[in-house]
């Protein structure tokens, strides 16, 4: 029997970026016992990082903007396989958060007339992002923790959930483990927010932290919940290049809102090249259309510079291939012909120290060296749109650990507008069915002792596999074969090496003890790594065709058998990964007409 | 690049010592690396917090060759070769284990402050704000919680009994804000006198001197606290009005 305290609360929030503070804010609002867990310390989530802003159609800038445009640019941009209930439902509802946000005491920067300023981001029509300078993402989640710490939730800072417990079909609770002791935690709860974010660290060249290990996706998939779109990983097209130790860290997509180019060695604006015949309508052929659309949006299609991100991503592996990169394998972004020194430090002032700092590059006087880095993940749990409920009951999801919201690519700024639309929704829908929860529901002793054994089997095994080896491989494996370009054989090979490293990973030692032990928490979070890296691999298999972020060499265009459909993920009852493809939600007619109205072609 | 001598301190609250580690070091690795690759290939279980690894997320501070940084800001060629170099935990907070320290004495500082509170938005579209106003309260947001200016104030650094009645530079920097804020209603000057305790500070500017964000604790947020104290506590106008007024 293992030792271990119990905790019981109405909702129980696993993650506190912005997703899981959103949430844990509306389930506490409404008067349901809430708990929030989180693996680092609070504040310090991956929406900390987050620069560029957050997409919400204020029309303060162009009063063209509105839902009807932001959602068809969402839906464009995920190439139309997104679930339009979640498009419609974060288009419509993103204003509103954001001015919520105001009243929390955010400080948005302003436009002249006072109002909270946008900008330009890839993909939207309209100037659109809310944001602080270039650091949107810590305004965020210190607003968000700085209001959640007053709402009389508890919360369980490093502190990783490991399993969740089951009493029949509903979800009862969950068991994990506090880093700064070791000692296993038991929490009792009527209902589940995952809101633990991606899934970056599969991936060797990165822009995320060790957090972002697919935990939410991988505790979901254990109690039978359903994965939608897996296949889609986007590749931001600008990180970091050099020097290595560097290489992915994210440089904004604001760098090109705000007037920055794309260039090749021949100092080429490249991206000219590039243009998809989906966006050709929208997307300027020149470069003085490309100039001019920077001061006015209405009347000049939008630079090839701010295609969405997997056509850029795409373009510059190509400009690399074609041996017209940088010299250290990117290619350049220069805003430093373009703007003001003044300009840059004020607008971007993290990239500048950024820069100068790690990589001796001052942004105000030389080109940048970029290239793609694994940023964000489209695909996750299977929710309804309206409550984030998935597949289970009593399991919602939220953030970047649900699916269906961005299709096959997302968006630069709809990640925040997201966490915080259906952060709510999910507060809202795990609060309401909490309290519609009759009875006791019971967290099986063996069910914790199961999890607790298998967590402490690490300290007893002779240690032959190094978790931190394990995992390189692993991001070894993905990069090379489950990449930015993918093909049959690769994604077979890709298979076959996860279930090899999956027999490594059973084999992995930990030394030392159970207080605050890095080696013995990888070996733990490999287990996620693998789940997902395998629905990742073999979701891209099924997958025969190339759209949004998921390019497949070997079927080089889209197909309409898979425009319909959503490859979906699912545990059998044996423990193998079942694969299926199910046709996609219907969009209403009066919906679909967003797409042929003039004024938002 | 050449071999490279770490010693990083191991251990828990029981005590512990400096363990040597010697190695190979990358072009432009910063300590966060090495510490990395320490872990990754010599020592599994060496602790140490971290994120985001680009300064945004305030996670790594240590002391490292006893001055405190931020380890994923703090490149190796700013040391000079074949020195070793010592890592240390940041010494105001109790040790966790190995880098690792328990700081949640500023979770608990920040839950004393009372909450923003608005006025209300005159429009269904929010405020209106002029940029001028908004960046005054945008220096101090910068912060990213690093604590590394808790660290270095002597205030709480050499007198832990202290924390008892002593906010801290970061607290200042949060209650500063809030004041400054161009919505914010709430009145907290007597939160600030007194347990926050902003009199104790006696400017030697050395939370600003570590501040990785550039925030001017000192100028910008301590010294106009105090004067705020100032004004409503020993001003001799307004402690006649007080007394008159029995307010």
């Amino acid at each position: 029997m293992a030792e271990y305290a119990t905790h019981e609360y109405d909702v129980l929030v696993i993650g506190a970026g912005g997703a899981g503070l959103r949430a844990a804010v509306e389930a506490s609002a409404q008067g349901v016992k809430t708990a929030l867990v989180c693996k680092s310390l609070l504040g310090k989530a991956h929406t900390v990082m987050a620069e560029g802003g957050i997409a919400a159609a204020l029309g303060n800038i162009y009063e063209e903007d509105n839902w009807q445009v932001h959602f068809r640019d969402t839906m464009r941009g995920g190439k139309m396989v997104n679930n339009w209930r979640m498009a419609q439902l974060h288009a419509q509802e993103a204003p509103d958060r954001v001015y919520e946000l105001e009243t929390w005491g955010a400080l948005f920067d302003r436009t002249k007339d006072g109002k909270i300023s946008q900008r330009p981001f890839g993909g939207h029509r309209f100037d659109r992002l809310a944001h602080v300078g270039d650091r949107t993402g810590l305004e965020m989640i210190r607003t968000l923790q700085q209001h959640a710490v007053h709402k009389g939730m508890d919360v369980f800072m490093e502190t990783t959930i490991s399993t969740l417990v089951k009493d029949g079909d509903r979800i009862s609770g969950a068991v994990g483990y506090v880093r700064e002791s070791g000692d296993i935690i038991v929490f009792k709860a009527k209902a589940v927010v995952l809101a633990t974010g991606g899934i970056g660290k599969a991936f060797k060249v990165t822009s995320n932290s060790w957090e972002y290990t697919g935990d939410g996706h991988s505790l979901a998939y254990a109690v039978g919940a359903d994965l939608i779109d897996m296949e889609f990983v986007q590749f931001h097209p600008t990180g970091m290049v050099w020097p290595p130790s560097v290489r992915g860290i994210l440089v904004t997509e604001g760098v090109r809102g705000d007037g920055g180019t794309l260039r090749n060695s021949e100092n080429e604006r490249f991206m000219f090249n590039y243009i998809p015949e989906f966006f050709k309508a929208e997307t300027a052929d020149t470069i003085e259309e490309a100039d001019r659309w920077y001061d006015d949006k209405v009347n000049n299609r939008r630079t090839p510079d701010l295609l969405p991100r997997d056509e850029v991503a795409r373009a510059i592996n190509a400009e690399v291939k074609a041996g017209r990169g940088s010299p250290h394998g990117g290619v350049f972004l220069d805003i430093a012909s373009r703007q003001s020194a003044d300009y840059i430090r004020r607008r971007l002032p993290s990239m500048h120290h950024q820069f100068k700092r790690l990589a001796d590059v001052d942004i105000t006087q030389e080109p940048m060296e970029v290239g793609p880095t694994c940023h964000y993940m489209m695909g996750g749990v299977r929710v309804d749109p309206d409550t984030a409920a998935s597949t289970v009951p009593g399991l919602f999801a939220a953030g970047e650990c649900a699916g269906g919201m961005h299709g096959a690519n997302r968006l630069g700024g709809n990640s925040l507008s997201d966490l915080l639309v259906f952060g709510r929704r999910a507060g809202l829908g795990a609060a309401e069915y909490a309290q519609g929860v009759s009875g006791a529901l019971n967290v099986a002793s063996s069910d914790v002792d199961a999890s607790v054994a298998d967590m402490l089997a690490h300290f007893e095994r002779d240690g032959s596999e190094n978790p931190y080896k394990v995992q390189q491989d692993l991001q070894e494996t993905m990069q090379s074969l489950v990449g930015i370009i993918r093909q049959e054989s690769e994604l077979a090979e890709a298979i076959d090496k996860i279930a090899a490293l999956k027999e490594r990973a059973k084999n992995t030692g930990v030394e030392g003890n159970r207080q605050y032990n890095p080696g013995w928490h990888l070996a733990m979070d490999l287990r996620s790594l693998l789940t997902v890296s395998e629905a990742i691999a073999r979701a891209a298999h099924t997958r025969r065709e190339s759209r949004g972020a998921h390019t497949r060499d070997d079927y080089p265009t889209t197909s309409d058998e898979f425009s319909e459909v959503n490859v979906v993920v699912k545990q059998q009852p044996d423990g193998g990964m079942n694969i299926s493809q199910e046709p996609l939600a219907q969009m209403p007619d009066d919906l679909a007409k967003v797409f042929e109205e003039a004024n938002v072609a | 690049m050449p071999d490279v001598t770490l010693n990083i301190f191991r251990g828990d609250s029981n005590g512990g010592e400096f363990v040597e580690y010697k190695v190979e070091v990358d072009e432009g690795q910063v300590i966060l690396d090495v510490v990395h690759t320490i872990q990754a290939t010599q020592a599994n279980d060496l602790a140490v917090r971290w994120n985001c690894k680009a300064g945004k997320c305030g996670s790594c501070s240590a002391e490292v060759n006893g001055h405190p940084r931020l380890m994923c800001m703090t490149r190796m060629n700013l040391f000079p070769e074949g020195e070793p170099i010592s890592i240390a935990p940041i010494k105001t907070f109790p040790l966790v284990r190995d880098l690792v320290t328990d700081v949640s004495f500023n979770y608990e500082v920040a839950k004393e402050i009372p909450a923003f509170k608005p006025r209300d938005p005159e429009t269904d579209t929010g405020y209106r704000l002029q940029q001028m106003d908004v960046e005054r309260g945008q220096e101090f947001r910068k912060c990213i919680e690093c604590f590394l200016c808790q660290n270095v104030c002597h205030v709480i650094r050499d007198h832990p009994e202290n924390k008892e009645r002593f906010y801290g530079p970061r607290f200042f920097v949060r209650l500063a804000e809030l004041d400054m804020h161009p919505l914010d209603t709430e009145d907290r000057t007597e939160l600030i006198r007194k347990a926050a305790g902003v009199g104790m500070c006696n400017i030697t500017k050395c939370c600003t001197e570590v501040c990785p964000e550039d925030i001017h604790i000192t100028d910008n947020a301590i010294i106009p606290l105090k004067e705020r104290v100032a004004d409503e506590y020993y001003d001799p106008l307004r402690w006649i009005f007080r007394k008159l007024s029995g307010r």
